[in-house]
């Protein structure tokens, strides 16, 4: 089986158009459900016969909803290392799905169904993974459809559940509603400020988690955090997505105040550091890809603190999912350890700049700054 | 890349922090990451877990029935030792099989023992009345009391006072 992302709904990052409220700030919103059938062991328990059963069962009545019917169903147990890390890379399967965690492998029987903005995992650590991922800060949207979506799915096949406890779960720690939502967030002025510390301290305090992009145990690359709920049980799905959505409006507003200090305390610092991240990606030849993350983000403030006006936020979305080491190997037919691969990223990123501008011609004076 | 820590085992937690105007960056294992008190989900879910139900196994073990600390579940033949090692639930039936020990740690881990979002119907039960419908808001009497029964019986009295309360309330 080859994997053919274009075959995708919107190669399954719908989130890339910056569409949703405080795009600049928030990039995307996800939420995703756990949920296991009834009479069958967890998938790290149960046998290969068990899984395949279970993937069977899940697919099936995946693909009978409303908004999956029309998704694209891929078994991850037939895929190359490098395919697996491409889907994980464009946040459509977990790191333990993609068989990616330290020490793992695949687990047979391990599928996804993707339509965009909804996919199904199978045969994760939980029978089910349902997620919804949205542009922007949209938990509300976001939960409206999963909770559609897992309706449809609960009247279909026999969810694993407990009186006292919930949903049942492979891991304790997401028994109950089996809800967690995460805000992708891009915090540089937290972080030029050297308030981050301090902001991260006090989100632990108040039942939140952070992590890197890439998940649990990621580094942070590019001032871009994952920020979640952290207990899934005792509360409904209502308060879990209130509170974690006052918080992260409070980080927002933080974020914000960060900006407007730095602007004016060292205005022309931040200009300087802004519109040098430009000139690389603009003209380097070769690319790490945490530099690149690193100067997609001086980019990104530079465009929220409209310091910088000819680059599209969907660019710079584009360009943080593009240039990731599985994706520009596969774009370029070429191994993970491919010593050019920095060079084809650098080739890649001006590029896309280039398209950018060539697509959204602008007068004449616009482009004088730059 | 070896822990920087213990230098032993690989670092699988990599931290970028800014401290008192200082960037640095930490690359831990899981065991160092844990002991510096840096949450993952992973260490979330090993350590507690294991902390727990190895407390449990020497002083507080006296308050399970054997049948949970040595049994098995009837389901997957998961033990509580398979649970300690691994961190995960072998199937849907240990949650009964070791209601006791888990409810006490599903409290550590999230506050409450107790689900009060969406409730659930199976395809199977959709005909009948459900037994338990959101945080007992929603149960009605006979329901509340047959939950009371079984809270005295797994010695829960923590919902049982709250159930008592809201039975009296009713009634
Ligand atoms: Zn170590
Ligand atoms: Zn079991």
């Amino acid at each position: 089986m080859t994997l053919d992302l274009d075959l995708l709904p919107d190669g399954g990052v719908p989130w890339l158009d910056a569409s949703g409220p405080e795009g600049l700030v928030v990039l995307s919103t996800r939420i995703r459900l756990a949920r296991n059938l009834r009479d069958t062991p967890f998938p790290p328990r149960a046998s290969d016969a068990e899984r395949a059963q279970a993937r069977d069962l899940v697919v099936a009545a995946v693909q009978a909803t409303a908004d999956l019917a029309s998704g694209v169903t891929i078994r991850i147990d037939e895929l190359t290392r490098l395919e697996r890390q491409l889907l994980h890379e464009r946040h459509l399967i977990s790191r333990d799905l993609a068989g990616l965690s330290a020490g793992g492998t695949v687990r047979s029987g391990a599928a996804l169904v993707s339509a965009g903005a909804t996919g199904a995992m199978i045969n994760e650590e939980d029978h089910l993974r349902l997620q919804v991922v949205k542009s922007g800060f949209a938990p509300g949207a976001a939960y409206a459809d999963l909770e559609r979506t897992d309706r449809e799915l609960g009247a279909r096949i026999p969810f694993a559940f407990h009186d006292e406890f919930g949903y049942l779960t492979s891991c304790p720690t997401n028994a109950g509603t089996g809800l967690r939502a995460s805000v992708l967030i891009h915090l540089p002025g937290l972080v030029l400020t050297k308030e981050i510390a301090k902001v991260l301290q006090g989100l632990t305090q108040v039942g939140l988690t952070f992590r890197g992009l890439y998940g649990e145990g990621s580094e942070v690359v590019g001032n871009l955090f994952q920020l979640s709920n952290q207990t899934t049980l005792g509360k409904s799905e209502e308060e879990l997505l209130d509170h974690l959505g006052k918080i992260v409006r409070q980080v927002i507003d933080y974020e914000r105040q960060a900006r407007e200090v730095l602007l004016r305390n060292a205005p022309t610092v931040i200009a300087d550091k802004v519109w040098r991240a430009y000139g690389l990606l603009r003209h380097a030849r070769s690319l790490s890809f945490e530099e690149t993350m690193n100067l997609l983000s001086g980019v990104r403030l530079g465009v929220g603190l409209n310091l910088i006006g000819d680059v599209g936020v969907y660019t710079l979305n584009k360009l943080l999912v593009f240039t990731q080491p599985a994706h520009v190997a596969r774009q370029a037919a070429r191994t993970l350890t491919d010593p050019d691969l920095p060079a084809i990223r650098a080739d890649f990123v001006r590029q896309l700049f280039d398209d950018d501008a060539r697509r959204k011609p602008r007068d004449g004076s616009a482009t004088a700054e730059g | 890349m070896q822990c920087q820590r213990c230098g032993e085992r690989p670092a699988v937690i990599h931290l970028t922090q800014i401290v008192d105007n200082t960037h640095t960056e930490q690359h831990l294992c899981e065991a160092c990451a844990a002991q510096q008190g840096i949450q993952t989900e992973a260490s979330l879910a090993k350590f507690p877990v294991g902390d727990l139900l190895a407390g449990l196994d020497k002083g507080a073990a006296a308050q399970l029935p054997t049948t949970e600390t040595s049994g098995r579940c009837p389901d997957c033949g998961a033990t509580l030792q398979d649970f300690r090692e691994t961190g995960r639930l072998g199937c849907g039936r240990c949650y009964e099989t070791f209601e006791s020990p888990l409810r006490t740690l599903l409290r550590r881990l999230h506050g409450a023992s107790r689900h009060i979002g969406e409730p659930y119907v199976s395809p199977a039960d959709a005909g009948k009345v459900p037994a338990h419908a959101g945080g007992g808001a929603g149960g009605d009497l006979p329901g509340l009391r047959e939950q009371l029964q079984r809270a005295i019986e797994s010695e829960n009295f923590e919902l049982a006072a709250r159930l008592r309360d809201e039975i009296r309330e009713r009634e």
